[in-house]
């Protein structure tokens, strides 16, 4: 069993003791930061980047995904006691969550995300290991036309599942595309949207257009909206679900990861379209379907585990392909190329401690989770507590150091600023800019694969559809647009998102 | 009621639309190339385009369905934040750590309805010993604790 083996590798990589000591600091480093309200997994993952950069490619990684997971976990965590979900993907959990919570359940509501994440987590760890690497090898296969197809048809899906406005969705990542193309252009060397700057000519860093739009952009919209939060709980006890809940939550908390599982290797869904899903067809199916939004269990129970592991899979599409699906995703692999990593197919043949390491460590990740979470819970309730007015200079701080030590450049935090300003405005406008951070990071690749396709078939643009993994592609993408322009999808999809009111 | 009925839609559509003409206006000189053998101005020429274009429609749509208001803009709060930051970029350098981020606090803390002073100096104070330890000592990044002003 090759698999066996695979893993077996990546046990014994994610099992030696510095790296199981970074995986735990991961977690509890991404929970710390995740639990404060405001701040969701792509700004907590940038804020803590740097602090990475000096270690082994393979710690950093695990220690990276570790944050992620820890961020989001806290996320659920805030919104069950506050009411106030740091980030969209637990939205959905703060309705039931936070009911629970005031019925005097925050302890069983916590407790359900913990498990229902570790459930999930374990599961769609081993899909990762299963489907990774048959998809690895399909994608080894790819020239330049079928990157360039894939690439458009995870920017059509990214629309299809955006939130919000279809025009905008478009709109974003057009923009964002463009931005990406800021900087030397590789071919010709000639400089573009650079205004003579030296700075540009590499490039604006991924790290300061995400902590810009979503670290100081979202500060300053908390600000306007500045209010008191209420906190219910100073004291979290009855942790342990009953037998009784535990059978009440198996059911939501499989279908939560088969769905979440799904979702989130489609680019632009990750956890958020998970959690969402989840929750609506939980509403739909559950036995106990009249007390949603009143305090059901299993209201907490298949949103987290969709949203988790929503949050694994969406490492396939990144893993195998070195395509992002996702911001956090795209600041994963800004992290690999800061370690000197070209993320591709490649990665799992030529790295494959690395690989596996990477893969084990999520589930031991998840395990980390669970137990520490629950214990660590007054800690955390610490956090939540501390107010706003006193936070966010912290988080001001964290920013401009982590921008400035990128490139130790002044430049980059003057930029970071400029792109704060960006984030406000897009909030102010209702522009969404997680499509703009996937267009950012797919510009240069779309446009490099597309001018490597040209030039092998001598520009003869039917190489697209001429080779048949494109077409299918370019098919897919095709089906996907007219499905979300047909009225029946849109409303389907409306409904989706109609969760939050 | 004036006759932009969706501002949202219509400013957003002013913004791709600027963008969008300002990229095609700026990729002029780069150089088109052709299919075969693309040159620097192609692709953001074509995207450019694409942004404007979908500027016009969502600016145009907005005289036609109705949305809500954009609101109050919060320019003090925004000053404040993004004065705060761009200043820690002037001094981290010239005045150092110790001057750079007591002020990117203070100045940034300023923003909130609930600012005290005394606990937002003690807060800087809190902040830049925390920072000292942990990302120079600590994570070695390398930033001036007292700048060039003080022949650091």
């Amino acid at each position: 069993m090759e698999i066996l083996a695979n893993l077996w590798l990546g046990l014994e990589t994610a099992m030696s003791l510095a790296n199981l000591a970074y995986c735990l600091l991961g977690v509890f480093l991404g929970t710390a930061i995740g639990v404060l309200p405001g701040l969701g997994p792509v700004a907590t993952i940038a804020m803590l980047l740097p602090a990475t950069f000096g270690l082994p490619p393979v710690a950093a990684l695990i220690m990276l995904a570790g944050i992620y997971y820890g961020a989001q976990y806290g996320g659920s965590t805030t919104a069950i006691l506050v009411n106030l979900p740091g980030e969209s993907s637990s939205v959905v959990t703060a309705l039931d969550g936070y009911q629970m919570a005031r019925q005097g359940h925050a302890g069983k509501a916590l407790a359900t995300a913990a498990i229902g994440s570790f459930i999930a987590g374990t599961l769609s760890t081993l899909l990762i290991a299963f489907f990774a690497p048959p998809l690895a090898d399909v994608a080894l296969t790819f020239g330049p036309a079928e990157y360039f197809s894939l690439m458009v048809l995870g920017l059509v899906a990214s629309i299809v599942l955006a939130h919000g406005s279809l025009l905008h969705a478009v709109g974003m990542i057009v923009f964002g595309l463009l931005l990406g193309l800021v900087g030397t252009d590789v071919n010709s060397g000639t400089a573009r949207y650079t205004f003579d700057l030296p700075e540009l000519a590499d490039g604006i860093n991924f790290v300061v257009v995400a902590m810009g739009v979503f670290g100081i952009g979202e500060i300053v919209r908390n600000l306007e909206h500045e209010m008191t939060r209420e906190v219910m709980i100073k004291r979290v006890t009855g942790l342990l679900p009953t037998r009784e809940d535990f059978r009440r939550i198996i059911a939501p908390v499989l279908r939560g990861t088969a769905l979440g599982s799904v979702l989130g290797i489609l680019p632009g869904g990750g956890a958020m379209l998970a959690s969402f899903s989840a929750y609506a067809l939980e509403k739909k199916v559950s036995p106990n379907a009249a007390n949603f939004g009143k305090g059901a269990i299993e209201g907490v129970a298949a949103p987290e585990s969709a949203n988790n592991a929503g949050a694994q899979t969406s490492f396939i599409p990144m893993l195998t392909l070195g395509i992002p699906s996702n911001p956090v995703m795209a600041l994963m692999i800004g992290a690999m190329i800061i370690q000197g990593i070209q993320p591709g197919p490649a990665v799992m043949t030529e790295q494959p401690t690395l690989f596996w390491g990477l893969i084990v460590s999520m589930w031991i990740g998840n395990f980390f989770l669970l137990v520490l979470n629950l214990p660590l819970i007054g800690l955390w309730v610490r956090m939540i507590l501390v107010p706003y007015h006193l936070l966010y200079p912290a988080i001001l701080v964290f920013c401009a150091i982590g921008v400035f030590s990128l490139n130790n450049s002044t430049f980059d935090v003057h930029l970071m600023a400029l792109f704060g300003l960006a984030g406000y405005v897009f909030a102010k406008l209702d522009c969404e800019p997680a499509p703009l951070m996937l267009g950012f990071i797919l510009g240069p690749m779309m446009e490099e694969y597309l001018r490597r396709a040209l030039l092998l078939s001598k520009g003869d643009p039917s190489v697209f559809v001429t080779r048949p993994i494109s077409a299918v592609m370019l098919l897919l993408a095709l089906a996907g647009l007219i499905a979300v322009l047909s009225p029946a999808l849109r409303r389907k999809r409306d409904e989706a998102f109609t969760e939050d009111d | 009621m004036s006759v932009i009925r969706h501002p949202k839609d219509f400013w957003s559509g002013v913004m791709y639309l600027a963008f969008g003409l300002a990229a095609v206006w700026l990729a002029r000189d780069y150089g088109m190339g052709s299919a075969g053998r693309m040159g620097p101005g192609y692709f953001p020429t074509v995207l450019g385009a694409l942004l404007a274009l979908i500027g016009l429609i969502s600016a145009v749509r907005a005289f036609f369905g109705d949305g809500e208001g954009i609101g109050r803009f919060a320019l003090g709060e925004v000053a404040l934040v993004l004065g705060a930051v761009l200043l820690f970029g002037f001094l981290v350098r010239s005045a150092g750590l110790v001057v750079a981020l007591p002020a990117l606090v203070v100045i940034g803390a300023f923003a909130s309805k609930r600012f005290r002073l005394a606990p937002s100096l003690l807060l800087a104070a809190g902040l830049t010993v925390f920072s000292v330890l942990v990302f120079v000592k600590g994570l070695g990044v390398p930033m001036p604790m007292l700048g060039t002003w003080f022949g650091g």
